[in-house]
């Protein structure tokens, strides 16, 4: 068990849960080169925070060679790591201090696995980055500070380890913190330190050291203890992108998700993003009851006082501090394909609760972590860190990065392997569009009123005989007065037909393409229907109808 | 409803928030999930948390019970009557091929028994119903091998797992697209740790399978181990008498594997207290994980959940 169960001999368990609840959560990432001693450290630290069981310590005491600990046999869990002594994937680990419960990414210090460790970086409020006092300050240091601060972690420990193989020389450690001082000076951390360590002798992790009387004293843990908290996102602005609709019966329909950042009431109005439909917040629902306001990072459902169509990847929001509405944008990317980035492809941006296609126009820069300096560059390879120009298919509800870690991120994934290809954060709109890409000079609502309808998509899928189906639908609609048009099997095609106002009638016989239809028109902010080609056209023709009725 | 400020930063809300994100994210992505279900204290949470997440509708997936056969008594009484007081759809699959060649924990020893029951049976029921998502209750701190298991854990066509090939999970983004035949284990559980589960238990005052409080129960010594005999299968082996102790157990599989420990803790918080002021793992009675040195990880690859 951990420190924070530091009790003598009977435990008085309702203190010792009253303060576990209160306990803030930390997350935190390890990071640095191959063997500076990552493992050894966080071994250590679990050690000595009682964060290991007697069973896992006796069984690294039986592993290990010769008489001493081998602490780093803690943490490094694969056969394959043990095989070949490195860390390959980003493993996390618990234990809690007196204040604090936390959450450690152990990264993979391993060039080839630096995805990984941006992994781990990702979701950290605070980061050590290790440097092995023989071999100083690394290209690969360079490049994972680099990208601590360009996920955003504001504050930095820099552990210049194996301080016992350098006879605690103090001449030593003021070099390399000097030099890394120079380098971070333009990250933008707010807060870097340095610290004299050994994790194999444990000097200054959890212990202030005899053997280094010229340090502050300040040990790993410490600094830990007391550096102020992951900041409160609760004074952001509010961001609630919806996740899944609730729909038990017709009395009910919610919208559930997590609130990213900020604060909502009973009553607040709000704006739906990107439909911009203005409303107000009618119930804040949970398993427990409902609630007169909630804050991030609680998952809650929200009810609305208007019937809005809203799906999953829609943003609710204050009307007083809008999101952006993007389609072309400016982003930083770390590149983690194995294939290197053809701009020419589509790939898809996954943000918030949606997957939106996606072209990587143009690489701007790409940033040389030797000197920081800022690259031209065709196209981007493994490890790479880059801006570029995004174009999207689809408007993207965001903020930049720097205002909101949640709604400034995404992912970009092949759509051929389905691998992650690239982290991504966006800086604002491209070319200084900061505000939004106006798509057409023709509303929505003149189109209604022009044409007398709605655009919807209606998705039938799944049977051999679904292209006669569509057919059918087509001229019976066509029948009743409406403007529609078939499409086979490309979504992209009849959203365009849906926003130029048309019933597009979309339709593939191949049963797999459903999912990813749904998906793409689900992330599409235009109405669309799912039909069964077995029903009958007239049942077809009605449902498409009342839907159209109470679209507004 | 008024809730302290602390109250809603604390870990434990932190957690169940990001817990009932995951959920709601793999139902909304994923066309057929399903939720694994075996009995044990995190299943309940797990469990509980999913039912947060799509209140007030009912769950949208199934629960899975992938059942060796040999499981404590206590554990199908359990199961049978929490499933029908919720009304929750529950799936048993049992490998009958294995069943009907005889595999048993006493004959085949562990690893195989393990492979065939639950591993083979696991993948089976997953082909049968042709589930692309499952959830698992399994947390980080339980195992060296899980502490580097992603919150979607990609499985490829054949269920196995490549530690080497993780896709990166950055920030809360979860990239759930697969192919046909693909599918995706999900741990919403990830973060939580034994005592976080056992905290929150007692918060939500969520019911468990009575064998984890203590009471007195007919054991052998077994490789250091108490071995409870639940039922006339038990194989006594020379010398061995069953004699009654004062047991509990941390963690819950099929009776045979699953050592006790002695102990008179029969409330939560009596289990929390002593957790506290022991210092043993939960899983250090787990037969299965001490087969050899990175067992787990073996298992996993092979499609164990």
């Amino acid at each position: 068990m951990s420190a924070e169960t530091q009790v003598q001999g009977r435990t008085d368990v309702q203190g010792f849960l009253a303060e576990h609840a209160e306990k803030e959560l930390l997350r935190l990432a390890v990071v640095g080169s191959v063997d500076d001693g990552k493992s050894t450290l966080i071994g250590r630290l679990l050690y000595e925070c009682n964060g290991l069981f007697e069973d896992q310590v006796a069984a690294v005491k039986r592993a290990s060679a010769g008489g001493e600990i081998d602490f780093s046999l803690f943490t490094d869990g694969l056969r394959a790591e043990r095989e070949q002594g490195i860390t390959i994937d980003v493993a996390y680990r618990y234990f809690s201090t007196k204040r604090r419960k936390v959450i450690v990414a152990d990264t993979p210090g391993h060039l080839q696995y630096t995805r990984n460790m941006a992994t781990g970086a990702s979701t950290a409020d605070a980061a050590v980055i290790l440097v092995d006092a023989r071999l100083g300050i690394l290209p690969q240091t360079r490049r994972h500070a680099y990208i601590a601060s360009l996920l955003g972690i504001p504050y930095l420990a820099v552990a210049i380890n194996k301080m016992d193989l350098m006879d605690f020389d103090p001449a030593v450690f003021q070099r390399l913190a000097t030099e890394f001082e120079a380098f971070s000076r333009t990250l933008g951390f707010e807060q870097v330190r340095f610290f004299p360590i050994s994790a194999r002798t444990g000097d200054n992790i959890t212990q202030p050291s005899a053997r280094t009387p010229w340090h502050d004293g300040e040990t790993l843990l410490g600094w830990l203890e007391t550096l102020p908290h992951e900041r409160r996102q609760e004074d952001a602005a509010f961001r609630f992108p919806v996740q899944y609709v609730l729909r038990p019966d017709l009395d009910y329909r919610g919208f559930a998700g997590q609130i990213v950042s900020g604060k909502v009431r009973l009553g607040d109005e709000v704006v739906v993003y990107p439909s911009r439909r203005r409303t107000h917040i009618a119930s804040i629902d949970t398993f427990e009851g409902r609630l007169e306001e909630a804050s991030a990072p609680a998952s809650v459902t929200l009810r609305l006082t208007d019937e809005v169509d809203i799906s999953r990847g829609d943003q609710i929001a204050h009307a007083e501090q809008p999101p952006r509405v993007l389609q072309d944008m400016e982003a930083m990317l770390v590149w983690f394909g194995e294939e290197r980035l053809d701009t020419s492809r589509r790939y898809l941006v996954k943000h918030t609760s949606k997957y939106v296609p996606a072209h990587i126009e143009q690489v701007l820069w790409r940033k040389e972590l030797e000197d920081l300096s800022e690259q031209p560059a065709p196209t981007l390879g493994l490890n790479d860190i880059a801006k570029v120009r995004l174009v999207c298919k689809r408007p993207v509800v965001c903020d930049p990065y720097r205002d909101n870690r949640r709604t400034g991120a995404f992912i970009v994934v092949d759509p051929l392997t389905n691998d992650t290809v690239a982290a991504g954060m966006i800086l604002g709109g491209a070319g200084g569009q900061g505000a939004d890409e106006t798509r057409s000079l023709v509303s929505a609502s003149e189109r209604r009123e022009r044409l007398g309808q709605s655009g919807a998509v209606l998705l039938l899928t799944g049977t051999p005989e679904v292209r006669d189906a569509a057919l059918r639908l087509e001229r019976a609609l066509f029948d009743q007065g409406r403007h529609t048009a078939t499409v086979r099997g490309d979504a992209e095609n009849a959203l365009a037909l849906a926003e130029a106002g048309l019933l597009a009638i979309l339709y593939t016989p191949v049963p797999q393409a459903r999912l990813g239809l749904r998906e793409q028109l689900r992330g599409a902010g235009v109405p669309w229907l799912e039909l069964e080609p077995s029903e009958d056209v007239d049942t077809q023709v009605k449902r498409v109808l009342d839907a159209q009725e109470k679209t507004p | 409803m008024s809730e302290t400020l602390a109250a809603r930063h604390s870990h434990l809300a932190v957690l169940e928030a990001e817990s009932i994100h995951i959920l709601r994210e793999t139902a909304a992505e994923f066309a057929r999930p399903v939720m694994l279900y075996s009995i044990g204290k995190d299943s309940q949470v797990l469990l509980h948390l999913a039912r947060k997440a799509f209140h007030p509708a009912p769950l949208p997936f199934p629960l899975l019970h992938v059942d060796t056969t040999w499981k404590f008594r206590e554990m199908y009484r359990f199961r049978d009557e929490f499933t029908s007081r919720h009304g929750l759809n529950l799936l048993v699959h049992q490998n009958k091929k294995a069943l009907a060649e005889g595999i048993n924990p006493f004959d085949h020893g562990s690893q195989k028994y393990t492979h065939a029951m639950k591993t083979q049976s696991l993948l089976e029921a997953l082909a049968l119903h042709g589930f692309d998502a499952a959830f698992g209750g399994a947390r980080r701190d339980e195992e060296k091998s899980r502490a580097k298991e992603r919150v979607y854990s990609f499985r490829d066509r054949h269920g196995q797992w490549e530690p080497r090939k993780q896709r990166p999970e950055l920030w809360n983004l979860y990239n759930g697209r697969i192919d046909a035949g693909e599918s995706m284990r999900v741990f919403p559980l990830s973060n939580w740790t034994e005592l976080d589960v056992w905290h929150y238990i007692l918060k939500e005052r969520i019911p468990v399978v009575p064998l984890y409080f203590a009471a007195e129960r007919p054991v052998v010594s077994r490789n250091g181990q108490w071995i409870m005999v639940d039922d006339e299968r038990m194989r006594l082996r020379p010398g061995e008498k069953p004699v009654l102790k004062r047991v509990r157990f941390r963690t819950l599989g099929c009776y045979p594997l699953s050592g006790a420990v002695e102990s008179s803790a029969a409330s939560v918080e009596e289990i929390i207290t002593e957790m506290v002021e022991s210092r043993v793992s939960e899983r250090q009675g787990r037969l299965i994980d001490h087969d050899e040195e990175g067992s787990m990880e073996l298992k996993k690859r092979e499609g164990y959940f």
